[in-house]
């Protein structure tokens, strides 16, 4: 890959500013920039804008190291040195009018900005369940620390509904994580993350480790909630097929870049950034045809 | 033309759930022919049995039933039988990260089966390796062989743990999820190297997938498994254009397909509208 020098902006088209001037942003990001403080330091992402809105799934897309993990954990301020965010502002437009400086966040008032507002989906459950503790422990934990006028009779009943939410038999509630499939931690993991009604969420890969089958109806779980609760979703993954399923929209992202942004249609129709191009001609059709051009690599 | 073929292939494991024991039928009843410039993929999901029949095929499991022939002869389980047996039939593993020694540069991890297999020795070690390395388009070869795995991409160490392969003049490769730990630009081309090789080399290849797609459009045939069972099993065009088993047709409904986009959108939002109702 050949060094970049200028960012001209993401690649979009004409039908892309028509579908956003109809949305009404919730988590703004301006000119972000996150650094690796190691030697030599690494951009793991430069300067990136962009607009999450009030509901929409936004797939950022893109390989291993290119950056839209750090992006989304920058979004939420969920970066630890040596990462730092050397320059850029986000923007939180809540659904009450007022406007939060996520960048400016400290103490007290990012702990509770967090998951409350913002939450997220880490990539492994295996590795983000607490496996000493029960399931309900974990959810509750949420609860007492965000809600803790919420008496504990209301507590379990919110508890029994989350998981209930997600289609995990309230039953499990007092199962640690190792008694539980894959498919059921991950449905755990959205369960909490749903806990305070968030306006947004981040998902890290939350079905890259999964069984398509089990994947395929977690999706499906996750865009059922989605038009209920009118949550927005900052999707991550290098699964562009999967992204084209379900994203609004899909920001491809190479070198910390945003190369190009469009709505899910135009992006499989249009494709203009070369790079956009190859990764989608990466997975072929399963039903097409397709003949695999040894000139092109 | 030679053939790799297993006949009635059954493996249990002994399983222990607290002080119960048991045994699990990780296979049961698998058999197939894999013959030498054809490409048969194994697809199921985590805990169909898949890597399991790989594993037996590559002697690192034992089957508990059934026989494993080459060219028609039951295999040799130990001594230079079975030396003879992984001078034919080799495994590429999934994780490249994990399969080459990262203290080695990639010239030792050639040249040690080359040699201990009998292929090349004195001076005809280095000019094997760097045929090998041209032969997964890795050029130039001088600069390859010198590298360590921590030097290459993932795609650049799956090619040499393909080469490494080879080394011992392999005509089936038994792969093991080859290409699900790369980055998905440079999947194509390395099961593309292995059509290539298949091809000109004469090669039977063993896919291990839980990708459809490429199952499909890299292979001659298809075994669908579950649990341990094959469910269904053809030419590739047929099994996914037209499946006959209920689970082949569950797992193609769940596949991402990029011409479809919008799908699962589209099917939630009429599914909650028709809930309304």
């Amino acid at each position: 890959m050949s060094g970049t020098t200028t960012a001209p902006g993401p690649l979009s088209s004409a039908a892309h500013a028509a579908h956003v001037a109809r949305l009404t942003p919730v988590l703004t990001a301006r000119d972000v920039s996150i650094e690796y403080e190691v030697d030599p330091p690494v951009r793991a992402v430069r300067d990136v804008s962009l607009t999450l809105h009030r509901g929409e799934i936004l797939g950022l897309a893109g390989e291993s190291g290119c950056g839209k993990s750090t992006l989304a954990y920058g979004l939420d301020r969920l970066i630890r040195p040596p990462a730092v965010m050397t320059s850029g502002q986000v923007t939180f437009h809540d659904a009450d009018g007022t406007e939060t400086d996520v960048v400016a966040l400290d103490g007290d008032a990012l702990r509770a900005f967090r998951w409350d507002k913002v939450s997220m989906v880490f990539q492994g459950a295996m590795n983000s369940l607490n496996p000493v503790i029960s399931v309900r422990a974990q959810l509750e934990d949420v609860l007492t620390t965000h809600r803790p006028h919420l008496t504990k009779q209301r507590r379990r009943e919110r508890c029994a509904e989350l998981l209930q939410l997600v289609g995990v038999d309230p039953g499990r509630l007092d199962a640690f994580a190792h008694e539980l499939s894959g498919g059921m931690r991950q449905r755990v993991m959205i369960a909490m993350a749903m806990a305070l009604d968030p306006q947004v969420m981040i998902m890290d890969e939350p079905t890259t480790a999964l069984d398509v089958v089990v994947q395929r109806e977690i999706l499906r779980q996750i865009m059922r909630l989605r038009e209920t609760f009118g949550f927005a979703v900052v999707f991550i993954t290098h699964d562009l097929p999967l992204l084209l399923e379900i994203a609004d929209r899909i920001a491809v992202m190479r070198a910390g870049e945003i190369v190009e942004l469009d709505t899910a249609e135009q992006l499989y129709a249009e494709p203009q950034h070369e790079y956009t191009q190859q990764l989608l001609s990466s997975f072929p059709s399963l039903l097409g045809e397709f003949s695999y051009d040894e000139e092109r690599r | 033309m030679s053939t790799l073929e297993v006949r009635h292939l059954v493996k249990d494991f002994r399983v222990r759930d607290g002080l119960r024991r048991g045994t699990l039928r990780a296979v049961d009843d698998v058999s197939f022919t894999l013959a030498a410039g054809r490409t048969v993929a194994v697809v199921g999901e985590s805990g169909s049995g898949k890597s399991t029949v790989a594993r037996m095929i590559a002697q690192l499991e034992t089957p508990t039933a059934g026989e494993i022939l080459l060219d028609g002869e039951p295999i040799g389980r130990r001594g230079r039988a079975l030396a003879r047996y992984r001078n034919q039939v080799q495994m590429v593993f999934q994780d490249p990260f994990a399969s080459l020694n990262p203290y080695h540069p990639v010239s030792y991890h050639l040249e040690r089966p080359l040699r201990i297999h009998g292929v090349a020795r004195g001076k005809e070690v280095t000019p094997a390796v760097h045929r090998l390395l041209r032969s997964v388009e890795l050029d130039p070869p001088e600069v390859f062989a010198a590298k360590r795995p921590h030097e290459m991409s993932g795609g650049q160490r799956q090619r040499i743990a393909i080469a490494r392969a080879l080394a011992p003049g392999a005509r089936f490769l038994v792969a093991d999820e080859p290409v699900s730990m790369l980055d998905v630009s440079i999947r194509l081309g390395v099961l593309s190297l292995l059509a290539r090789l298949q091809r000109e080399e004469n090669l039977g290849v063993l896919y291990i997938t839980h990708d459809l797609a490429t199952a499909r459009h890299f292979s001659d045939e298809i075994v669908v498994m579950l649990r341990g069972d094959v469910v269904e099993q053809g030419p590739s065009d047929q099994v996914i254009l037209d499946p006959q088993h209920d689970y082949t047709k569950t797992l193609l409904a769940a596949a991402p397909d990029p011409s479809r986009h919008g799908r699962l959108r589209d099917e939630v939002r009429a599914e909650l509208a028709a809930q309304a109702s």
